[in-house]
């Protein structure tokens, strides 16, 4: 059904007009927890950039090579959740050999992903959407970016908030939902250039 | 004195600790389908049924469980009960199924679960872990059906698909859209939290 749409339009629509966090609502959680401050939602955003785009090749190729010819379509779940956590564990392990600084900042960040719902969201949506291999990546990255886009946005957004006066019960998760919301508003603009569903 | 024990784990995940508002956990997967309150109720439904059955598997197996793997063993445990929640939604309810899209695989992820599973499910018996699953479910679903009534009244004039609102009621389409979540759990978490602090006073 979507075998129409180029590459780049999935891309920038993924980024812009669905935006994964804010349209979807995926990764919600390490959203709110860690948009405290800019750099370390930098670290996280980039991390999930790269596992996003990275475990939507391997689950597309384990999908269409492994479930479907064996029709254990039904068993897509725990395989790919269980092949995101493979490779979180994969990388964390070469960056830990590879760069002391690089794992320092994206280190930490790792075992978080593996729980984060937009990953496996990312996952599910390309397989109900029946995109082919290259529009799955670049679905993939796009998504990763928007997520970044949008915690990194929130992070700044959340710094200069510190000194504001927020009434009381809004005070941390109110007043980030209330912004978060705002956002999502603002991104709503973009949906005249591209939409996908 | 069993009864009692009971009775507390069940008021206070529906209560004080009631995870959404305590800590904000675990929105992701369903806050997307608050739009319509049918599909919220299913979606809570199989949350509930997954938080209960995990809880009662994890608790179980809690001693034989090697410490190491042991996240990997509870998402497994998870992600078993969720295939059964799709596959009954599949069966007999096949047009809220394919609405609800990815959405029931990602209740694997959300983190309520998972956070019953390591926090009361490793260190209780079965039975009461079982209670604390449904408790902790129910806890959930009351929050986001609350939302979806009202997402649902004002974003489509209807609830359950049936018209309650007058003819003229214009819709407010921003509600059924993506902010309208936000800005409702924002304005829950707003009353609950400012009326417990005045209590405390």
């Amino acid at each position: 059904m979507s075998n129409g749409i180029t590459f780049y339009a999935i891309f920038f629509a993924a980024i812009f007009t669905n935006n994964i966090l804010l349209t979807n609502y995926l990764g919600m959680c390490s959203f709110l927890a860690v948009s405290r401050e800019v750099k370390t939602s930098q670290g996280l955003g980039m991390a999930v950039a790269i596992v996003m785009a990275a475990t939507s090749v391997l689950n597309w190729l384990a999908y269409r090579y492994i479930l479907v010819p064996l029709d254990l379509v039904y068993l897509r779940f725990i395989v790919f959740i269980v092949i995101i956590a493979a490779f979180v564990q994969l990388i964390e392990m070469i960056i830990e050999r590879v760069s002391d600084s690089l794992y320092a900042s994206l280190g930490i960040f790792l075992p978080l992903i593996t729980v984060n719902c937009a990953i496996l969201g990312v996952c599910l949506f390309m397989v109900i959407r029946e995109y082919t291999l290259l529009q799955a990546f670049f679905y993939g990255l796009g998504s990763g970016i928007g997520w970044a886009l949008a915690i990194i946005a929130m992070a700044g957004i959340r710094q200069k908030m510190a000194k504001a006066r927020v009434p009381k019960g809004l005070a941390g998760a109110g007043i980030t939902l209330i912004i978060a919301g705002i956002m999502a508003l603002a991104f709503m603009g973009f949906s005249g250039m591209i939409q996908i569903t | 004195m069993a009864q009692s024990k009971v009775k507390r784990v069940f008021l206070e995940d529906l209560g004080s600790g009631n995870p959404v508002f305590a800590q904000v956990l675990g929105i992701c997967s369903t806050l997307a389908v608050t739009n319509v309150l049918k599909n919220t109720v299913v979606m809570c439904a199989g949350l509930v049924f997954t938080t209960a059955l995990s809880n009662l598997t994890v608790s179980a197996m809690r001693n034989v469980m090697p410490g190491r793997i042991r996240m990997m063993v509870e998402t497994l445990i998870i992600a078993s009960y969720v295939i059964i929640v799709d596959i009954v939604l599949r069966a007999y309810l096949p047009d809220v199924s394919r609405q609800l899209g990815p959405y029931v695989g990602l209740i694997i992820t959300n983190c309520i679960i998972m956070g019953r599973a390591e926090a009361f499910a490793l260190n209780n018996p079965p039975g009461l872990s079982f209670i604390d699953g449904i408790a902790s479910g129910l806890g959930y679903s009351y929050v986001l059906m609350a939302i979806a009534v009202l997402r649902e009244l004002l974003g489509s004039g209807t609830i359950w698909g049936y018209r309650v609102l007058w003819e003229s009621w214009t819709n407010w389409s921003i509600m059924v859209m993506a902010p309208g979540a936000f800005f409702m759990l924002a304005i829950f978490i707003w009353i609950v939290k400012g009326s417990s602090k005045r209590e405390k006073k």
